[in-house]
């Protein structure tokens, strides 16, 4: 039996894949599919403050190898998640990280307070890098000032895991994770979404209400297993690797890249039950390569 | 609500451009009601990469149809498909008509596919209510008629029934229908909202089936929403609808 899981800071994930956040709302529909307990954790749908509504239709396009979407972060908010979803995660024998999309750092600060509290709750995701919304977002992870800041203001207010996730339209995303690590984050996830945009040729207007949208899915990957690479090489920080994941190699890919977990994102859309059976694959392939911990492969890459 | 495999049964052109799929599942065919969709994968491979949404036609014994004309790259690949082949479906999912209820005249509105869900919605109704179906079209050859009862046609060329569009022939006919009146609708926008604008004006009951570009089909990524009349902000066309009451939400 190969050892699937990880641990990254306290928090032991039983295997390295997780399910990305604002792909699996907060765990209520996508258990129907995939068995919660049996994954390494879920990242939930960001969380503000106080609920948003979100970008009027349309918000998703349909591209080649992926889709763009301009959800605009259309979420619960903090105390309704408490209220009425975070009770039933609870349930799960998994790792459940909050992830947090604010606009200004006091609200980073002010919903990690809040949640932190909470036992059931085991790290955060602080998504500084959604391309979709008109305040913070982008502007936040394109910058490593207000990186810098926001990981210092929210690590000061919580002990638990902390990630930042990172947005790979920037120059250099290893400057990121290398802010993230000076200022005590645990760990980075790489990648959020890259901008795009789809035009419809008929009406000459974008297809998207809020003009561009976050491109995801298989289309993405070979820039994010670069990104992946690139921080691996630069900066001694756990990394989780997202983008484009679709299949058990391509979570070796990324393992092999520099990632210690992984999330799958888009690919819920299409296989819901697509994470708990690339959990028995992986094995699988572990087994028939002898390798006995799998987390020895993390950053193996045998590089020119 | 389940992710299966289902084998299809038939795939046929029943009129020019338009197919009809059929497959087989014991498990959907008893959990399924009027209104309600499914999430199709129509390719193995990842191109096309999403799922392709649509409303179940008709259900006989343990066979489902889809109805369908080819729209783009997902509904080409589909009506290529041939009997034996398997299908991996996620469904049933949203919510159906609401055919229960005091109503008497059960009157369905469509235009063109939004003709889909009719043929097992009036199944499931036409011994316990009195059915008016008017149904429009472009042209007498997309007019689809299969599966309906008590046609009222309209199209928009004059080559068969009534020349102009559908909710002009009801509001015409409307005064003929007798008792307490709902109306099922569903079909391109223009015409749903132009339906929606006057029957939340002279107060018919009246439920609208959506369409909205989809993700997931099951609540999971917020692609969907539908604008709600109160200000509120939106449900999701796949999860609270597809099926609306048309003073619910505002169409646009
Ligand atoms: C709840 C629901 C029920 C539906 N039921 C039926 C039905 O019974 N019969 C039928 O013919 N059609 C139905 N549709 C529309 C059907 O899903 C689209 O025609 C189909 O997705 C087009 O795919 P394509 O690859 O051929 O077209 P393309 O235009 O190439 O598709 C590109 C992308 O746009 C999306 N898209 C395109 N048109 C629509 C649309 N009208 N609604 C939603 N997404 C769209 C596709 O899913 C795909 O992601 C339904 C849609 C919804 C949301
Ligand atoms: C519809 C949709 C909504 C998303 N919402 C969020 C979000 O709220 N917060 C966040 O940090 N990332 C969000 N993401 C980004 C994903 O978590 C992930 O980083 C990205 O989709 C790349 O992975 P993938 O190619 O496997 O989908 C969203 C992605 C999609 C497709
Ligand atoms: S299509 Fe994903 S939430 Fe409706």
């Amino acid at each position: 039996m190969t050892d699937l899981s990880v641990k990254i800071k306290d928090v032991v994930f039983r295997n390295p894949v997780l399910l990305a956040s604002g792909t699996v709302g907060y765990g209520d529909e996508i258990s129907n599919f995939c068995d919660l307990n049996k994954i390494g954790g879920i990242v939930t749908k960001s969380l503000s403050l106080k609920p948003r509504k979100g970008n009027p239709p349309q918000r998703i396009v349909e591209t080649a190898s992926g889709m763009l979407n301009a959800i605009g972060l259309a979420n619960v908010g903090v105390e309704e998640f408490l209220k009425t979803k975070l009770p039933n995660l609870a349930g799960y024998d998994t790792n459940i990280i909050c992830n947090i999309a604010a606009s200004s750092p006091e609200e980073y600060i002010e919903c990690t307070r809040i949640l932190t509290t909470e036992s059931a709750i085991n790290g955060f995701e602080i998504n500084v890098s959604c391309p979709n919304v008109k305040d913070g977002g982008l502007e936040f992870g394109n910058n490593l000032d207000a990186v810098r800041r926001i990981t210092a203001g929210v690590r000061a207010v919580t002990d638990k895991l902390l990630i930042v996730k990172l947005s790979p339209n920037v120059a250099r995303i290893s400057d990121f994770a290398r802010v993230v690590s000076e200022e005590g984050g645990d760990a980075v996830s790489a990648i959020n979404t890259l901008v795009g945009t789809s035009i419809d040729i008929r009406t000459r207007k974008p297809k998207l209400f809020n003009v561009t949208g976050g491109l995801s899915g298989p289309a993405i990957k070979p820039v994010a297993l670069a990104k992946v690479l690139e921080i691996k090489r630069n900066v001694r920080i756990p990394i989780i690797g997202i983008g484009g994941i679709s299949k058990w190699e391509d979570i070796i890919e990324f393992i092999l890249a520099g990632a210690s977990c992984i999330q799958v994102g888009t690919m819920n859309f299409i296989s819901p039950d697509f994470a708990e059976k690339v959990v028995a694959e992986i094995a699988g392939y572990c087994e028939q390569n002898n390798i006995p911990v799998l987390n020895e492969l993390t950053g193996a890459v045998r590089l020119p | 609500m389940r992710i299966e495999k289902t084998q299809i049964v038939s795939v046929s052109e029943v009129q020019s451009g338009i197919f009809i799929l059929t497959v087989e599942s014991e498990y959907f065919a008893a959990a399924t009601l009027p209104g309600q969709f499914f999430n199709i994968r129509v390719s193995e491979s990842l191109f096309p990469l999403l799922r392709r949404p649509f409303s179940i036609s008709d259900l006989t014994g343990k066979n489902l149809s889809f109805m369908f004309d080819v729209h783009g790259e997902g509904t080409k690949i589909l009506s290529q498909k041939r009997a034996g082949e398997w299908l991996d479906i996620i469904g049933p999912l949203g919510h159906g008509f609401g055919i229960e209820g005091e109503y008497e005249s059960a009157i369905i509105v469509a235009g063109g596919l939004g003709v889909a869900p009719f043929p097992y919605l009036t199944k499931k109704i036409r011994n316990k209510k009195k059915i008016y179906s008017f149904i429009g079209a472009r042209s007498s050859r997309h007019l689809v008629t299969q599966g309906i009862v008590n046609v009222y046609s309209a199209t928009d060329d004059g080559t068969t029934g009534y020349y102009g569009n559908v909710v002009d022939l009801l509001k015409l006919k409307i005064s003929e229908i007798p008792g307490i009146k709902k109306i099922f609708s569903c079909g391109p926008t223009p015409m749903l909202k132009s339906l929606t604008d006057w029957v939340n004006f002279v107060g018919i009951e009246s439920e609208v089936s959506l369409e909205c570009a989809m993700a997931c089909g099951f609540g999971i990524c917020q692609g969907c929403p539908a604008e709600l009349h109160d200000g509120s902000g939106y449900k999701l066309v796949c999860k609270d609808g597809p099926v609306f009451n048309s003073q619910e939400i505002i169409i646009s």
